[in-house]
Parts: C-alpha cells; sequence; structure tokens
C-alpha cells in the first residue's frame, strides 16, 4: 500500500533522513522505533506533504505522493494523527470531529463515520459537547485519532501516540490501536515506548539516526539482544 | 408551533427587529423629527451603525481566524474615499441632480457596494503576502498598510491632503457627493439602518458555515487543520478579503455621515474614534470571537466616546478630571485596562447572544457557577 523508497530528506544542512526504505501492505500495523532525533517524525511529515524529500520517492497505491500539496493528500486516503495531538481546543469534540470529515460533502457520510468513531471511542461520545481543551490528554489523543478516521483513511499515520499520557492512559490507547488494527485499518506507528509499540505491530523498523538499523517482524526484534538492551531495558 | 429551533430563531429576531423599527418611527413622530432629533439623535446612530459594522469586521479576521491586523483603517479610507468620488463622479456627469429619487439611491447602492469591492480588492492585495507571516509581524506589515494607504490617498491628485472638502476635487462632497446634511440624515437613516443589518445577516452567515468553522480551526490549529484537508492560506486570504470588504462598507457610511473627508480621520495615532488601533480595542473589549459582543462594544465604546466629549455632567468635574478629558485616548485605555483586568476575554468572550437562547443560557451559566463553587469548596476540604 505504502512504499517508501530510498529518501532523503534535509533540515538546511542537515542531513537528517539518510536514504530510508519502507514498505506497509494492506492490513499491516508497521511500527517505527527508534531514539529521540532518529528522524522518526521527519520521515511522518515527509509522508503527508509537510517537508519535502530532497531524493527519493514515496507511492500510495502506485501514485507518487511527492508533488502533492499537504492539505490534498487526505482525499488519496492518508490520515495522519499529528505529534501532540493537535485538537482544536475552543471547538466541541462534535465539531473537532466534523472537521476531520471536512473533505467530505455528504452529510450521510459524515453521520455514518461519526457513529463509526463513537463506536470506537465511547468517551468520546460522552463529551460530545464539551471544549476540546477540556479534555484529558487521552481523551485528547483519542479525539485526534478519532478525527483522523472520519475521512475513512486508507491508512493512517500515528506519530507518539503515547505522549505525555499515565501509564494507565498509555495502555488505554494501545488497546484502541490494536482494536483499530484488528477492524482492518492499515497503520504506520511511530513511538519511542519500543516494548509497547513492538507488542502490538506486525512488522517493525528500527531507526538510528536517519538510517535505519534493523527490521523483521516485531516478535523477532522484541527478542533481539541488540534492541532488548537499547530500547527495552533488559 | 414552529418545530425547527433555527427557523424558532430566524422567526424571533425578525419580530424584535420589527418591532424595534416601528417603535423607533413612534419615537421620531414623537419629537416631531427637529431639534435634539435632527442634531444628536440621528447622528449618533449613524456613528453608530459604521462602528458596528467596523467593529464586528474586524472581528472577523481577529476573533474568529485570530490574525491581528492593526490596518483595518485602512480599508475603511479605500472604501470612504472609493464611494465618495464615484458619487462625484456620478454627479458631474449629471445621473442625479439634488439627492432624491431613484437614480441618487441607484447611485447611493452602486458606491456602498464598489466601495466594499475595492476594499476586498486591496484586502486581497494586502493579504496574500502578509498573511504568509504570523502573529507580531503581521501586527506589523498590517500597521504599515494602514500607514501606506494614507500617504497613498494624500498623494492622489483628485483626493488630495486637504480631503474632499475644499476643493482637490474641486467640489464639495457635501454640496455635489453623497454627504448627507443634517435633515438628509433623518430622511436616509434607513439607509444606514438597512446596510448595517445586511451586513450583520452576512457575517453571522458566514461565520455559522462551513467557512466559519474551517476558520475557526485554523485559529485553533493550523497544522491540524491543513491535515484535516483545509487550504489555510486560501482561508486566510479569503477571511482577510471578507472582512475588508466590510471594512470599506463601514467607510462609505462614514463618506455619507461626514460633510469632509480627509485622511487624518483614518490616520493611525489620531485621537479620534476612527483608528485601527480603537477598532482592536472594540473588538477585545466585546470578545473576539462575538459578533454580538462586537456590537455591544461599538455602542458602547461610541456613548463613551460621545460623552467624554460633549456630555454635559463633565462641566460640573473638576478641572485635571476635564483635561485628562481632552485626551480621549487614555480614557480608553484605562477602560481597556479595567476590562481585561476583571474579564480578560471581553464582555461577552465568544458567547454570542442569541435571543432564543437566552435564558436557557443564563440558567446554564448559574449552573456552572454553582458546580464550580461546589467543586471549589469540595476542594478547600479536602485539602
Amino acid at each position: 500500500m505504502l512504499e517508501i523508497k530510498d529518501i532523503h530528506v534535509y533540515y538546511g544542512a542537515i542531513h537528517a533522513i539518510k536514504g530510508i526504505t519502507i514498505t506497509v501492505n494492506d492490513g499491516e500495523l508497521v511500527s517505527l522505533v527508534g531514539a529521540n532525533g532518529a528522524g522518526k517524525t521527519t520521515i511522518l511529515h515527509t509522508i503527508s506533504g509537510l517537508l519535502h524529500a530532497s531524493r527519493g520517492e514515496i507511492l500510495l497505491d502506485g501514485k507518487n505522493l511527492q508533488k502533492v500539496p499537504a492539505n490534498t493528500i487526505i482525499n488519496l486516503g492518508l490520515a495522519h494523527v499529528p505529534e501532540g495531538r493537535h485538537v482544536f481546543s475552543r471547538m466541541t469534540v462534535e465539531e473537532n470531529l466534523r472537521m476531520g470529515a471536512y473533505i467530505i460533502n455528504d452529510a450521510k457520510c459524515i453521520s455514518d463515520s461519526l457513529e463509526r468513531v463513537y463506536h470506537h471511542f465511547p468517551r468520546l461520545k460522552e463529551r460530545a459537547r464539551q471544549l476540546g481543551g477540556t479534555l484529558s490528554g487521552g481523551e485528547q489523543q483519542m479525539l485526534a485519532t478519532g478525527r483522523a478516521l472520519m475521512t475513512n483513511p486508507k491508512i493512517l499515520l500515528m506519530d507518539e501516540p503515547s505522549m505525555g499520557l499515565s501509564p494507565i492512559l498509555v495502555n488505554e490507547i494501545f488497546t484502541i490501536i490494536d482494536q483499530l488494527h484488528n477492524s482492518g485499518i492499515t497503520i504506520l506507528l511511530v513511538e519511542q515506548n519500543a516494548k509497547k509499540a513492538l507488542a502490538v505491530a506486525d512488522r517493525a523498523y528500527v531507526l538510528e539516526t536517519g538510517k535505519i538499523s534493523m527490521h523483521g517482524s516485531a516478535k523477532e526484534l522484541a527478542e533481539d539482544d541488540r534492541v532488548r538492551k537499547a530500547y527495552l531495558g533488559a | 408551533m414552529i418545530k425547527n429551533r433555527t427557523a424558532q430563531g430566524y422567526l424571533l429576531n425578525t419580530v424584535v427587529i420589527a418591532v424595534l423599527l416601528i417603535g423607533f418611527a413612534f419615537f421620531k413622530g414623537a419629537l416631531g423629527g427637529g431639534g435634539e432629533f435632527k442634531l444628536i439623535i440621528v447622528p449618533s446612530i449613524w456613528q453608530c451603525c459604521y462602528l458596528i459594522i467596523l467593529a464586528a469586521s474586524l472581528n472577523l479576521s481577529l476573533g474568529f481566524l485570530g490574525q491581528l491586523s492593526l490596518g483595518h483603517c485602512g480599508f475603511m479610507a479605500v472604501g470612504a474615499y472609493a464611494a465618495a468620488l464615484l458619487s462625484l463622479a456620478a454627479e458631474r456627469a449629471g445621473v442625479f441632480e439634488d439627492k432624491s429619487g431613484t437614480a441618487f439611491l441607484l447611485v447611493l447602492a452602486g458606491c456602498i457596494i464598489a466601495a466594499g469591492i475595492l476594499a476586498a480588492i486591496v484586502g486581497l492585495l494586502v493579504g496574500i503576502p502578509a498573511l504568509r507571516l504570523k502573529g507580531d509581524y503581521l501586527a506589523i506589515i498590517t500597521l504599515g498598510f494602514g500607514m501606506i494607504i494614507v500617504n497613498i490617498i494624500n498623494n492622489l491628485p483628485f483626493a488630495g491632503q486637504e480631503g474632499l472638502a475644499l476643493g482637490s476635487a474641486s467640489a464639495s462632497l457635501y454640496k455635489n457627493g453623497l454627504g448627507f446634511g443634517t435633515a438628509l440624515k433623518v430622511t436616509y437613516i434607513w439607509v444606514a439602518i438597512a446596510v448595517t443589518l445586511v451586513c450583520l445577516v452576512m457575517m453571522f452567515m458566514f461565520v455559522r458555515s462551513k467557512y466559519g468553522r474551517a476558520i475557526r480551526a485554523i485559529r485553533d490549529d493550523e497544522i491540524a487543520a491543513s491535515a484535516s484537508g483545509i487550504n489555510t492560506s486560501y482561508y486566510k486570504t479569503f477571511t482577510f478579503a471578507y472582512s475588508a470588504f466590510f471594512a470599506g462598507v463601514a467607510g462609505a457610511l462614514y463618506a455619507c455621515a461626514n460633510a469632509t473627508l480627509s485622511t487624518s480621520s483614518f490616520a493611525f495615532a489620531n485621537g479620534g474614534i476612527l483608528n485601527s488601533t480603537f477598532v482592536v480595542v472594540m473588538v477585545v473589549l466585546g470578545g473576539m470571537g462575538s459578533l454580538t459582543g462586537s456590537i455591544v462594544a461599538a455602542v458602547i465604546m461610541f456613548l463613551v466616546n460621545y460623552q467624554i466629549k460633549n456630555g454635559v455632567w463633565v462641566q460640573h468635574l473638576p478641572a485635571w478630571l476635564q483635561n485628562i478629558f481632552s485626551f480621549p485616548m487614555l480614557v480608553y485605555a484605562v477602560i481597556l485596562i479595567i476590562v481585561i483586568m476583571f474579564r480578560p476575554k471581553g464582555i461577552f468572550g465568544s458567547y454570542e447572544l442569541s435571543l432564543r437562547n437566552f435564558f436557557s443560557d443564563i440558567k446554564l451559566q448559574r449552573q456552572n457557577r454553582l458546580a464550580q463553587k461546589l467543586e471549589s469548596k469540595e476542594a478547600l476540604r479536602n485539602g
């Protein structure tokens, strides 16, 4: 579904991504783990058009994403849950979700999506009339994810969903990610919490300073000695 | 009766406005349409009308889009001069003789619309490059733009520094253009009220539409808005031009209400009621993101301005206080500080006054306040 072929990304003179190749197949949950500054977020931003790769190409179902502006990529079925949640703080939960379906004009389709999101996140339904900014961190993460699901995307990019959440909420969020995956959504997950990320993923890539140092099935990686030492604290 | 709550709201608002207008007509009849009514009340209504449009239009870009523009009066100046010059040209071409009849009304309507459109075009030209910047930088650019506009108008051969009164356009706005004297202001008061109502309806519709939701999303979080598929720069520029349109219309009303037109009334640092900072104060006072708040704030600020300049009670105050009042900007600043101290979000915050929901909203607020009190008590008890 998503193919990233040997991309290079620069921030000015800094060579942040040095030739990375990643594939995500239909219905898969692929995790991208790595330390701070390894370039995980940069890759997601490049995929969703907020940054541009100087070399290499990114294909979604065979269509090149490099020339597509950020605000129209969502039309191709790719939704991005940005890092740090970014909910619309002075709009209600329902308005936030409706903003997610901004590109859809069909009212029936929107109300169906709303039902589906409320099904995944019953908590959001309870708080439909509350302002986005008054939600707790975990609820905001649910809202940001729900908003991305409103367009019924083919693939979901999630950036650090566990950031700034208490351990209980981290567990809850990962349960939800697992649920979404089981309901057939393709997910590319970027996560610092390698233990959790490897537990839910089918396959995973380990990123180190702009390069992929290891990849394979999530199970294999979780048992690999080098990964355990570097990321799992064992 | 009517089930649809939106329709209920529209009906209620229409009825209330109609009642107010009829009441106003009786009031006018009772006062005989002369004396104080003619000299004070009617000009005040004119001034309130264009201030309301101006404040509400700035609220679109400041309150709903979240972009601080300090050059809003520049757009108003564009509108005022466009309307004035157009009316003078029409008079010279012999379209209308005296200020009555259908021909004059058509010219008047044309002037108001043309003023809005020209201001919107200028807004677009300024907005396309300026809105790439954010926050302080945008404020600086728009501040500079306000000054540039005044300078350009000053140097136009047919407008001129002396304004349109003394004859750089070789004609007086009052005599030949659309400047209304006191008697005509009474006759054409319905024009001001109708234009204000239409503008407000257009702004309310905009804010409640999909466009309005999109610009509020941009205000809250630009990245997330872009990720939801909103073309942020398109919406920002569009809103900027849309708000400039209404500033231009307000300018046209200003040109109608004044016998003279000079750029110094729109300049950034003048002490009068019309400068861009003053409009920002009105929007902040009323509440950013509340159109009804802007309406209330515009009227309040007008009354304050009027009272400290003309109020009878001012003469009974001690001399030092009267001296302060001769610098109105000082008084506005104090008012702004007081409002920010006690109601940091402005009088209305982002709440829209609605006749339909008025009582239920008050009830809700009281409940919320009670709940908050209980919560804080509980927190105290739990230490």
